[in-house]
């Protein structure tokens, strides 16, 4: 019973990063830098909820989450390839906008500035508290598949080929015939459309949108596709890891064995560990941030 | 490149424009012997259904009742909070309010430079010297303070006796001393009805985002209530929005923080340790309309109902009629000083 308890709530804190961690490695394979994965989840969280909200359907609210996260990826897109931007300053200024935005529109719609009403979400009540409710939500049955789909796409069709050539050698895959932009826009729209999945899953989860609610979740998931060394499996493994550290952290602390602050610090840590080369070589995509 | 760079120098100075932007709705006909009164909101500002919010009702009384005027300011994501402070305190306010520890610095830094401004910090964290000696605050200061851990012993007592399963749980934002005081009140509160009890205390993270992360606070919640807890009372802003979802999940109950907090989960919401942010608020600017305003700490707990627990009717059905009694007996031993209730940890 224990150990149930734990696996599921470290699949449930797992399913917004492996969201967020797919779309990360989509678009960092094929070359853009992704520290947007923030501000898409953030996005999808409020789109969910207005979407769930208006037509007090969770599956429509998912669909105006989606649309959000691509809206927000094309922004992203055509700031990044189209104007060839800074990636880095593109991501920060995003995910501030993100912040502001929803926080305007939070207040335009629901007159508050912290949260919205409560609005419709999957399974009905008792979802995700006891597990049969749990299963009956299809966005952890989407989260589950997300990472097997990824790696599938990336590893085994023409599209991943592209992605994989685009974001390591893009003048090469030019060369050959590769649309190199239209592979870049491509996965930086799924790379939306991923992430904000992760953000509506929050927010449907809360069943509520509350400011700035996903507490910096994109940056961990980005973490785990690093230590994931951009590989989708990989990153998807750091993602289970990253959240079954968290769940320990709650039972320690509930426990009081160690201090709390150190068990927050293992996902940067493991980062920092990997990125410095001790598991392995860490190496990103040749082209990562590059304009050409 | 350089297009980017222009665009992005326009968006600043509109920006900056923005913060200048006065509300609407401040502007009444002046009146000879009218207090001029200046608030600067904490972050999330107006309609955050708790600090901010009460601080606007204490306004709006001494509106209505003491003919106020009233000039709000909701500083954004990141802007200079002092910037709104000096901006009020230059203009010539009577009175300049900070609503929020965060304020702290800001206000004791201004009140120096504008002694003939009356000041006032809600929930102004006053500062110990190296020997431990509380620093006073300026002759023009008024810090208003909330004996949290008095409201927070009540419900922990609550929490004790509805529970009963010699468990009970809390739930904190940010691991910070500000926080921790609600703990000990609670912890105190809880241990004081059922000595052989446990107190299972966990916070959202180490970081101010602890406040703001509900998927956080519904799996602290929700291994808390798995573990035999059946009461849980959060002091952790938005985060523990999540922990009421978890009650409602599991059909247990939340206690809330700050404002009665009721209407977040109807029917699992036990209670709300309540803070008086707008008497304290009106006080102020009645203080200063009667001009007898004075610097200092004003500390707001049972005694002055700076602090005290929702009970209505609402909640009336949740609180059998011996424990409402025996908080009202703890109440007034309290008061009385026959209880002390610590304010650490």
């Amino acid at each position: 019973m224990g150990t149930l308890l734990f696996l599921g709530q470290t699949l449930r804190i797992a399913i917004p990063y492996l969201f967020a961690a797919a779309g990360g490695a989509i678009a960092e394979r094929a070359g853009i830098v992704s520290l947007t994965l923030e501000g898409f989840m953030l996005g999808g969280a409020f789109g969910a909820v207005i979407g769930s909200f208006y037509t007090e359907s969770a599956w429509m609210g998912m669909l105006c989450g989606a649309l959000v996260g691509l809206l927000l990826g094309a922004v992203h897109a055509v700031a990044s390839i189209r104007y060839r931007a800074d990636q880095i300053v593109v991501g920060v200024a995003l995910n501030l906008f993100v912040v502001g935005a929803t926080r305007f529109f939070l207040q335009l719609a629901f007159d508050s500035s912290s949260n919205s009403p409560r609005v419709a979400g999957f399974g009905g009540e008792g979802a995700s508290g006891n597990a049969g409710a749990f299963l009956a939500n299809p966005l952890i049955w989407l989260g589950i598949a997300v990472i097997p789909a990824l790696a599938w796409l990336v590893g085994r069709t023409t599209f991943g080929l592209r992605v994989r050539a685009v974001g390591e050698h893009p003048v090469a895959a030019q060369s050959v015939g590769v649309p190199v932009t239209r592979v870049r826009y491509a996965a930086v729209l799924l790379s939306g459309l991923f992430a904000s999945l992760g953000g509506v899953y929050l927010a449907l989860d809360q069943h509520q949108f509350t400011d700035s609610m996903t507490a910096g979740r994109g940056f961990i998931a980005l973490a785990a596709v690093i230590f994931g060394r951009w590989d989708p499996k990989r990153a998807g493994i750091a993602c289970l890891l990253f959240a079954a550290a968290e769940t320990l952290q709650i039972r320690l602390q509930a426990a009081q064995l160690i201090p709390s602050q150190f068990v927050a610090m293992i996902p940067y840590l493991l980062t920092i560990v990997a990125v410095a080369g001790v598991v392995g070589r860490s190496t990103p995509p040749a082209a990562l941030g590059k304009a050409e | 490149m350089r297009k980017l760079l222009a665009l992005l120098g326009v968006l600043l100075a509109i920006h900056v424009a923005f913060l200048f932007v006065r509300p609407a709705g401040a502007a009444l006909p002046a009146t000879a012997d009218a207090v001029d009164v200046g608030i600067v909101f904490d972050l999330g500002g107006r309609g955050d259904k708790s600090f901010n919010d009460g601080a606007y009702l204490g306004a709006e009384r001494a509106m209505r009742e003491l003919g106020a005027r009233v000039r709000f300011v909701e500083p954004g994501e990141g802007s200079d909070r002092e910037a709104g402070l000096r901006l009020l305190a230059a203009e010539g306010m009577d009175l300049v309010i900070g609503v929020g520890f965060i304020f702290t610095d800001d206000l004791s830094q201004l009140a120096l430079e504008y002694p003939n401004v009356a000041f006032a910090g809600v929930d102004f964290a006053v500062g110990v010297d190296s020997t431990g000696a509380v620093i006073q605050p300026p002759k023009n200061l008024a810090a208003l303070k909330f004996r949290e851990e008095q409201g927070s012993f009540l419900v922990g007592a609550l929490a004790a006796l509805v529970g009963g399963s010699k468990k009970v749980g809390f739930v904190g934002g940010m691991d910070s001393p500000l926080i921790h005081k609600f703990e000990a009140g609670y912890r105190a509160g809880a241990m004081h009805v059922c000595p052989d009890c446990e107190v299972i205390a966990q916070y959202a993270g180490v970081t101010p985002e602890a406040f703001r992360n509900p998927g956080r606070g519904k799996e602290l919640a929700l291994s808390q209530f798995q573990s035999g807890v059946n009461v849980i009372y959060h002091a952790s802003g938005s985060t523990g929005l999540g922990v009421f979802e978890a009650a409602r999940t599991l059909k247990k109950l939340g206690i809330g923080v700050d404002a009665d907090q009721y209407n977040e989960a109807p029917g699992y919401v036990l209670s709300s340790m309540v803070k008086g942010v707008d008497a304290a608020v009106f006080d102020a600017i009645k203080r200063v309309k009667e001009q007898r305003f004075v610097g200092g700490i004003y500390q707001f707990g049972l005694a002055e109902n700076g602090v005290g627990y929702v009970y209505d009717a609402r909640n009336k059905a949740l609180i059998p009629d011996s424990v409402r009694t025996r908080l009202e007996a703890l109440r007034a031993e309290i008061i009385a000083g026959r209880i002390t209730v610590p304010s650490t940890r």
